[in-house]
């Protein structure tokens, strides 16, 4: 993998970037390494500031302060003009009264090369994003998908060091969607370019991502592997926000013990340093939670009412009233095949347990 | 790579990051100086010449408010001022309802005919104003075929002048209102039905709310119009003052240049007024449209489908009976003793006396209007809109741009003459050319074309111009491979509109032409004082002929631009 041996000398490198709309703080001292080859999801709510660092990293906004290097140059003034990426945008933004072939040859002709140089290199990256018969149409012409294929080719035509993407899939519907974000990952390894996409879905994030660099109210939250990101979350936004999580409120009894109203669960790693008393959170995701047979071995078990059912095809969120702490339910992911085999309905009594492995103290 | 957890580092406060600029960003930043600079000589500073001169006396000293206090003592100048309101009242309270109704048969019946419906009513546009006025003489004069209708009243006085500027409003106010109704939601309608409304309550409840901008809009329009007309009041106003023919006798009558300086103050407080009343409408209006709106689409109903109908035809009819009494008189003998089919007042009245070439400056003037207008109008909104850096300088723009719709023609008119023809002026040898009436029509008429561009351009990607910097091609020349092309309809329709109206413009023009650059509306005005009636509806006639060609001209362009060159704009069958 080109990362590791990058390690060291990271392609794109941001420090101390700030930036402040009016009174209101876009981005406070981001920080942020890119390795060679990679491919970089921000992501985080609407308003988090990660749109902002994209515009920054291509010139489009100006930084108030910090530099930007990339490949060992120091970008941090330099017009959009004379830095080196291409970019695709939510809205595709192909210019409509052209031809899709000039569409993607619009920075070529610019580099004065030669006219059977463009037509090959056009007829190469159109078939690198399978519309090779599309160069005579119009983008009115093309789907949505269609034409962010187009705008890809478009952005990938003059060879740039960094391809960032702003959101380039929130315009498509959900199959179009899925087919193309595998796509452009495939693409981005092959061509090996360093990549930087802003979205908002974490499934896209986590899906198509080397790193994940999730951000909140213009902070980076956490920055890891979508395994990480999901596994080991840093902070307690970045919990909430990627994937489905209960949150158990409880007070630590010391020696790695909490009580939630009549329970005692045991766990989670660093408890038992948390002073007896203090008021914590622990976090648990609906998949870790487990019933019935294999809830014998475990120390933190149960008694549960099941209180609803919610239906999503494959698996179903079960929500559990667990005995001892009725006003905090549980919710628990169960798959349809189990449900159907136990027979769970409203008012089904269940065994749960709470993982102690599982669990994580953040605050 | 490991996971690492953004630590918050320590903060070094370093120097605020000043961006380098491109060489092709100076140029567009250059550009916009330019138009900057271009707004502030042609229209702030003559506009300040007007205001500093209204404070003082012939000889240039300085006198303060006197000269205002002497104007309000002076009973029959006070007297116009009180006529000015009345008629510009009486015109706005009757063509409100008038187009109203036109526009609500256009938009919420099943009327036949719309779209010719519609082109009959917009007609009045392409004419100059003086037109009605001749012809309403014509009607109800002297000599009139109806002069009895009026009961002994005389047509010259505030009667020809309200009902002459009816005629000529009535399209302004009938587009303004028409956006407005159609701008409505459908599926309040539908709402309001199935919740088994009386459509009586859902006129009251829907249709006047939702028009109710557009109404205030459209009223204030009118009203600064009337206000502001010249023409009219010129030609049939008789010995009724009324502001802007104060100004023009002060001017031209008295040379008192400092009083004429005083009047248009005077008229600028209502017309400022209407201004920002209208602009905040407008404002509001634009917020309360969402995109998701779905088109209303009327029902037939039979009896009121045919007494719509028949409401517009009778309207049509009348306005048709103006041009056509305009462009009968132009080709008969003498009316109305001898009606008999004849060119002499072309021939005779208009070449042979030496006037014609009036015209051919008039289109001339068009022509450069038009062309330079639109050039610098539309570059201008673009290098506004879509280019970056310099924020101050760009509300500075926004800001001059709004200014000349809220500014009489007379008025900037005369600060032209303080500006340009001060002695100190390097400018001075525009005065009395050509060029000085182009530019100030581009200035009297810069607020609609611009707003109308700065819409096209909204209408585009923002980020063509990003995508453009990302692929190293500079601004200009996305500007005219794409920009250009994709606003084609809408930088047609600026051309159109800056031709017709430097056809028929006479009030910002009146002081500033010189016997070389005489236009054919003001030898209309000529013409009239010369009693020569029947050459002057033959002007007007030319005029109107003019502005009709280009108007279809710029209709078939349009189609053909749209089934050709912009095929792009139909989706292929997939």
């Amino acid at each position: 993998m080109p990362e590791s041996a990058a390690s060291n000398e990271p392609y794109l490198k941001l420090e101390g970037i700030r930036k402040t709309f009016g009174s209101f703080s876009a981005l406070k001292d981001v920080a942020l390494a890119v390795a060679n080859g990679e491919l970089i999801t921000f992501l985080g709510p609407s308003g988090c500031g990660k749109t902002t660092l994209l515009r920054i990293i291509a010139g489009l906004e100006t930084q108030d302060s910090g530099t930007i290097i990339q490949g060992k140059r120091n970008i941090s003034r330099l017009p959009a003009m004379k830095r080196d990426y291409g970019i695709v945008f939510q809205s595709y933004a192909l210019f409509p009264n052209l031809t899709i072939f000039d569409n993607v040859s619009y920075g070529l002709v610019n580099r004065r090369k030669g006219r059977a140089e463009i037509r090959r290199r056009v007829a190469e990256l159109l078939t690198l994003v399978g519309l090779a018969d599309a160069g005579g149409k119009y983008p009115g012409q093309l789907s949505g998908g269609q034409q962010q294929r187009i705008a890809l080719a478009r952005a990938l035509a003059t060879a740039p060091g960094l391809l960032l993407l702003d959101e380039p899939l929130s315009a498509l519907d959900a199959l179009e969607r899925l087919r193309l974000r595998g796509e452009i990952r495939a693409l981005q390894q092959r061509l090996g370019v360093t990549t930087i996409m802003v979205t908002h879905d974490q499934e896209e994030a986590l899906s198509m991502a080397d790193r994940v660099v999730v951000m909140n109210h213009g902070v980076i939250e956490q920055i890891g592997t979508p395994q990480q990101i999901y596994r080991e979350p840093a902070s307690a936004f970045v919990a909430d926000f990627v994937g489905k999580v209960n949150v158990i409120s409880a007070v630590a009894e010391g020696g790695g013990r909490f009580r939630v109203g009549g329970l005692v669960l045991t766990g989670a790693a660093g408890a038992a340093a948390v002073t007896p008393g203090t008021r914590v959170r622990l976090y648990l995701r609906p998949e870790d939670v487990v019933i019935n047979g294999a809830v014998a071995a475990n120390a933190n078990a149960a008694a549960a009412t099941v209180t609803k059912v919610e239906f999503l095809g494959a698996f179903c969120h079960v929500t559990v009233q667990v005995a001892g702490a009725e006003d905090q339910p549980l919710l628990i992911n169960i798959s349809r095949h189990s449900i159907d085999r136990m027979n769970l309905v409203e008012g089904s009594p269940l065994q749960v347990g709470l993982p102690a492995d599982c669990m994580r103290l953040l605050r | 790579m490991t996971t690492a957890v953004a630590a918050p580092r320590p903060s070094v406060v370093s120097a605020p990051v000043r961006p380098r600029a491109h060489w092709q960003d100076r140029i567009a930043q250059g550009l916009l100086l330019g138009v900057c600079a271009f707004l502030i000589v042609f229209l702030l500073a003559p506009l300040a010449m007007l205001l500093v001169k209204s404070l003082q006396d012939r000889d240039g000293v300085f006198v303060g408010l006197r000269q205002f206090q002497e104007y309000f003592q002076t009973p029959a100048l006070r007297q116009s001022i009180v006529h000015t309101l009345a008629v510009a009242g009486t015109v706005t309270a009757v063509t409100i309802p008038l187009a109203f109704t036109f526009a609500y048969a256009l938009t919420r019946s099943c009327t036949p005919l719309k779209g010719t419906l519609r082109v009959i009513a917009l007609t009045p546009i392409l004419a100059p104003s003086l037109l009605p006025a001749i012809s309403f003489i014509q009607w109800f004069g002297t000599q009139g075929l109806l002069k009895w209708m009026l009961g002994g009243a005389s047509v010259y006085g505030p009667i020809g002048i309200i009902i002459s500027s009816i005629y000529a409003v009535f399209p302004h106010a009938l587009m303004i209102i028409l956006t407005a109704l159609l701008l409505s939601d459908g599926r309040l309608y539908e709402a309001a039905e199935s919740l088994g409304t009386p459509t009586l309550r859902k006129f009251f409840t829907i249709t006047l709310p939702g028009a109710k901008y557009g109404l205030i809009s459209a009223a204030m329009v009118v009203f600064s119009y009337t206000v502001s007309e010249f023409g009219i009041p010129k030609v049939i106003g008789g010995n009724f003052n009324v502001l802007a023919l104060d100004i023009f006798k002060q001017v031209i009558g008295q040379q008192n240049f400092n009083k004429g300086a005083v009047v248009s103050i005077v008229l600028l407080v209502p017309v400022l007024f209407a201004f920002v009343v209208d602009w905040v409408m407008q404002g509001r209006q634009q917020a309360q449209f969402s995109s998701r709106a779905v088109a209303y689409a009327p029902k037939p109903r039979r009896w009121f489908d045919a007494s719509m109908f028949a409401y517009c035809l009778f309207i049509c009819a009348l306005l048709l009976a103006v041009l056509g009494m305009a462009v009968y008189t132009s080709f008969i003998k003498l009316w109305p003793y001898n009606k008999s089919f004849s060119f002499a007042h072309y021939t005779f009245g208009l070449v042979d006396a030496g006037v014609i070439s009036s015209f051919f400056n008039s289109l001339r003037m068009a022509i450069l209007t038009a062309v330079l207008g639109t050039m610098l109008i539309f570059g201008g909104a673009y290098l506004l809109e879509k280019t970056r850096g310099v924020r101050g300088l760009r509300a500075l723009i926004r800001m001059l741009a709004a200014i000349p719709m809220g500014v009489p023609g007379m008025v900037l008119g005369l600060g032209y003459i303080f500006f340009f023809n001060h002695p100190d002026n390097p400018l001075n040898g525009l005065y009395h050319g050509m060029t000085i009436l182009v530019v100030v029509t581009i200035v009297h008429y810069y607020t609609s074309s611009h707003l109308t561009a700065v819409t096209a351009l909204k209408a585009l990607d923002n980020e063509f111009e990003a995508v453009s910097a990302s692929l190293k091609v500079p601004f200009y020349k996305t500007f005219f491979r794409v920009t250009v092309p994709v606003c084609l309809p809408a930088i047609l329709d600026i051309g159109r509109y800056l031709f017709v109206n430097a056809m028929t413009t006479i009030s910002a023009v009146v002081f500033l032409y010189s016997p070389d650059t005489q236009l054919a509306s003001l030898t209309i005005l000529t013409l009239d004082d010369a009693g020569e009636i029947g050459a002057a509806a033959a002007m007007a006639t030319l005029i109107v002929a003019a502005s009709t060609t280009v108007c279809v001209l710029y209709a078939i362009v349009t189609r053909l631009l749209l089934a050709r060159t912009q095929a792009w704009r139909r989706p292929l069958a997939l």
